[in-house]
């Protein structure tokens, strides 16, 4: 006999009171601290600050400690979280040129003034399992030496100075706030970069790497990349003048891609950009790869059909709290709309079987 | 007017009475000429506690308001600067526009919204002496088969009712009363 | 979560007027959908989020709320909703149909005809009923501005070249005002002949997609067809087992592993109360004693 099951809140209850066991994992194991998932799994911190978009290393550390290591669920705590925080207002735009850098490299040229700094790059280890690890153990001391005071100039100053980068022009207008506004197509390029920045690392790295191969190729070089931290200010209109309220750390790409030009405009090299808070070199190289992209239209290109010139495709679905929640809606009953189809699929099978019936007497 | 007039007035809990005083503006909407009372807000004259209401419910920084030479005074440019914030622009530009409906005219001048974004048109708050006599008849979404209403004409509804899905949206207020007329009724004379 | 840190009903108030604003273009431009800034939510997109910020918009602490899931109050989404606006919004809750106020709903309306005073609140996943022709918003946005539907009646059109019939039985796409065709969120099409002359509210909520759009009470509603193949509402060939009821949508309860199977109210409030007014259905547990 079928009772209809009762009871949905005690078995949330009960299923919360679980996962909060699991989280935990085996108590004879010491728990994690905030701080260390902070200063030990930075990157990670780093992503779930940039995609969540807010820079909290602590919330986002705590968010990775709540979300059982799931990324992307600790974005979506981030972002819950963020949407209920009040707004005093907008800072000014980050001064990259006076960024206090950990990293600065260029592919373009062997040496740049200001040097290549490699940073703390895993470019060039080996990737072979460090089983010293597994132990315990003091980390070994890095090589000291005395920090930068000079600004690094940014490259792609060095080649504007020759004309030979298309020129950027500064716009006045308030850039559009995807936090605040809904998306609306045609999205322009400060919308459209927004999106990127908080957008999904692994689908931007895949729409990134599918201009490498081919769809919407724009010969992207790494002009430069930079890492580091950079102040934030803020205009208090009681001041009258911008204070600094905090620094952060931001990492940045531009890229030197194909040129334009025409018999009557010389050639000119053209631009693709990306800034990522924390560190996230990858999710920065994709963006401006991304970016160069789907600026096909504003520099006279073909329109190949590419995904990554696409930006309605690139925009709604580069979001992975918007894509998690909706994929994994499917899990929610559905029976209501199964019945409906299961009364049309029998109606359409008898309707089919009675004009066979009717074909065979005839 | 001094200090204390222009921060009285408001709401005192401001997420209650919004919630209630926006379920007034819903109903007033969905029903359209109905009457639906709608209190909490006491703003300076000549602003009726019913515009007041929804000034406070529904205008905020973000939404450009038009303030008509019958209700621009003053202290009710500081009221609404330290309640809502709304910036006070020319009436093409507004999101709301408030006043009596001479005041208002032309009306031609408000945004009707675009094809593409219809929503994007002017609400008036039309202050008004009363809420009778009615003078038209109503009928179209919102109305099960018609329905009485006071308006201050007819024919500029009538006209507006021809551009739809284009066209400006009314909020009506006499004291604590509020009725609406959306730009989806059809409008006669009665 | 701690509720005293949150305000009623959990968005801000900039948040509510934000959409407040957009519900109440919404009713002017029936069937038409807005653009509003949806907001992140403590729960995932594509979970009820859009009609979870309509209901924290209109909710006042006076409302009772009701939420259903597939008909059912019982259901784990339509459990954890409610329980959400319980500890946000403080407001007190029921099953009855005729007791709410505000009815949150995913997937159905409910069997008891609405009430004027009550307002309907659809749960939305895809708001654009030619997403699945175009999937272009750009497109589809200029479809409606130039009511150009072909497309639409193409579809409809093809489904009875191929199948003799229409072969959509749920989210079946309406026009409303003989205007705006309209996506009456994915409920069975059973349920379509509610959607007009209702003399409630319905309000729409696509948050992931950031839409909203509404029905004022009594509009026009038509679901799309052809003269010679009318729009048939249909459900399972069978009464309630549990109530007896021969007009209310069914859910089909697989009950063992040799072809037994039972028919059941999917509206548990009305089959409960049913039952209640001791109406039995083929299977009722005082019949089988």
């Amino acid at each position: 006999m079928y009772v209809a099951t009762k009871g949905g809140e005690r078995a949330i209850e009960a299923a919360h009171q679980w996962l909060a066991e699991a989280r935990r994992g085996d108590p004879a194991v010491p728990e994690l601290s905030i701080a260390q998932i902070r200063e030990q799994m930075t990157l990670a911190v780093n992503r779930v600050m940039a995609e969540g978009s807010l820079y909290d290393p602590d919330l986002a550390a705590l968010a990775i400690k709540q979300a059982r290591g799931d990324l992307i669920e600790a974005i979506f705590l981030i972002r819950a979280y963020r949407t209920t925080l009040p707004r005093f207002g907008g800072a000014l735009p980050v001064e990259t040129d006076e960024m206090a850098v950990t990293r600065r490299i260029s592919a373009t040229f062997k040496d740049v003034p200001g040097g290549q700094v490699l940073g703390p790059t895993f470019d060039y280890t080996h990737r072979l399992l460090d089983f010293a690890l597994m132990a315990d153990g003091d980390a070994p001391q890095a090589a000291r030496k005395p920090a930068e005071t000079q600004p690094v100039p940014h490259i792609l100053q060095l080649l504007d100075r020759d004309g030979l980068m298309e020129p950027l022009t500064q716009g006045e207008a308030t850039p559009p706030d995807l936090t605040r506004e809904p998306l609306e197509m045609p999205a322009d390029r400060p919308l459209r970069l927004q999106a990127l920045a908080r957008g999904d690392e692994g689908f931007v790295l895949s729409m990134a790497y599918s201009t490498q191969r081919g769809y919407g190729r724009t010969h992207a070089f790494v002009g430069e990349l930079r890492i580091g931290t950079c102040a934030v200010e803020m205009e208090i209109p009681e001041l009258g003048f911008a204070v600094e309220i905090g620094e952060i750390e931001l990492t940045e790409c531009e890229t030197v891609n194909q040129f334009t030009g025409s018999k009557t405009e010389p050639a000119q090299f053209t631009r693709g950009y990306g800034l990522v808070m924390g560190q996230s070199e990858r999710k920065a190289i994709s963006m401006s790869l991304v970016d160069r992209a789907l600026r096909w239209d504003e520099l006279g290109e073909e329109n190949t059909g590419a995904p990554a010139q696409d930006a309605e495709f690139v925009l709604y679905h580069c979001d992975n709290i918007q894509a998690t929640g909706f994929l994994e809606h499917i899990k929610l009953p559905h029976y209501v709309d199964f019945q409906s189809e299961l009364e049309l699929i029998r109606k359409l099978r008898r309707d089919a079987g009675a004009e066979t019936c009717k074909e065979a007497a005839e | 007017m001094d200090h204390a007039e222009i921060l009285a007035g408001g709401f005192d809990d401001p997420a209650a009475q919004s919630a209630r005083a926006f379920r007034a503006c819903l109903e007033a909407m969905a029903r359209p000429g109905r009457i639906q009372p709608i209190t909490g807000a006491a703003p300076p004259a000549p602003i009726s506690p019913a515009a007041g209401a929804v000034l406070l419910t529904l205008v905020d920084t973000t939404t450009p308001l038009y303030l008509a030479p019958s209700q621009d005074t003053q202290a009710t440019r500081q009221w609404i600067a330290f309640h809502c914030g709304a910036p006070i622009v020319p009436a093409e530009e507004a999101a709301f526009a408030l006043g009596a409906w001479g005041a208002l005219q032309p009306v031609s001048r408000f945004a009707i919204g675009t094809a593409d974004y219809p929503d994007r048109a002017a609400t008036l708050i039309v202050e008004m002496p009363g809420a009778t006599p009615p003078s038209a008849r109503l009928a179209g979404p919102g109305i099960e088969t018609c329905h009485e209403a006071c308006l201050p004409e007819i024919a500029a509804f009538a006209a507006n009712r021809t551009q739809f899905p284009l066209g400006f949206d009314c909020y009506f207020s006499a004291g604590s009363q509020l009725w609406a007329l959306p730009r989806s009724t059809n409008v006669e004379a009665l | 979560m701690s509720e005293a840190a949150y305000n009623f009903a959990y968005l801000d108030e900039a948040t509510k007027r934000m959409i407040r604003r957009a519900l109440l273009k919404g009713l002017a431009i029936p069937g038409y959908q807005v653009p509003f800034a949806s907001r992140e939510m403590p729960m995932p997109y594509g979970w009820g989020t859009g009609g979870v910020q309509v209901t924290a918009a209109c909710l006042t602490p006076e409302d009772c709320l009701k939420v259903i899931d597939q008909g059912a109050d019982d259901t784990t989404n339509a459990v954890s909703i409610r329980k959400f606006f319980e500890r946000t919004a403080g407001v007190a809750t029921t099953e009855h149909t005729a007791e709410a106020s505000v009815i949150q709903t995913r997937h159905r309306i409910p069997e008891q005809a609405l009430t004027e005073g009550q307002i309907l609140v659809y749960q939305v996943p895809i708001p654009e009923p030619l997403r699945f022709l175009e999937p272009r918003e750009s497109e589809t946005r200029r479809m409606h501005a130039l009511e150009e539907y072909g497309l639409m009646h193409v579809k409809l059109y093809e489904d009875i070249a191929r199948h003799g019939a229409i072969a959509t039985s749920y989210a079946y796409p309406v026009k409303v005002e003989g205007r705006y065709v309209m996506d009456p969120s994915p409920i069975p099409k059973f349920d379509n002949p509610k959607l007009g002359g209702n003399a409630a509210i319905q309000l729409f909520g696509a948050g992931r997609e950031q839409r909203i759009y509404a029905l004022p009470p009594y509009t026009q509603v038509v679901s799309l067809d052809f003269e010679d193949h009318p729009f048939e509402p249909s459900k399972a060939d069978h009464d309630c087992d549990l109530c007896g009821a021969a007009q209310s949508y069914l859910d089909e309860v697989i009950t063992d592993d040799r072809g037994g199977r039972m028919f059941i109210c999917s509206d548990t409030d009305f089959c409960a109360s049913r039952r209640a007014d001791g109406l039995r259905g083929r299977l009722s547990p005082e019949e089988a004693a």
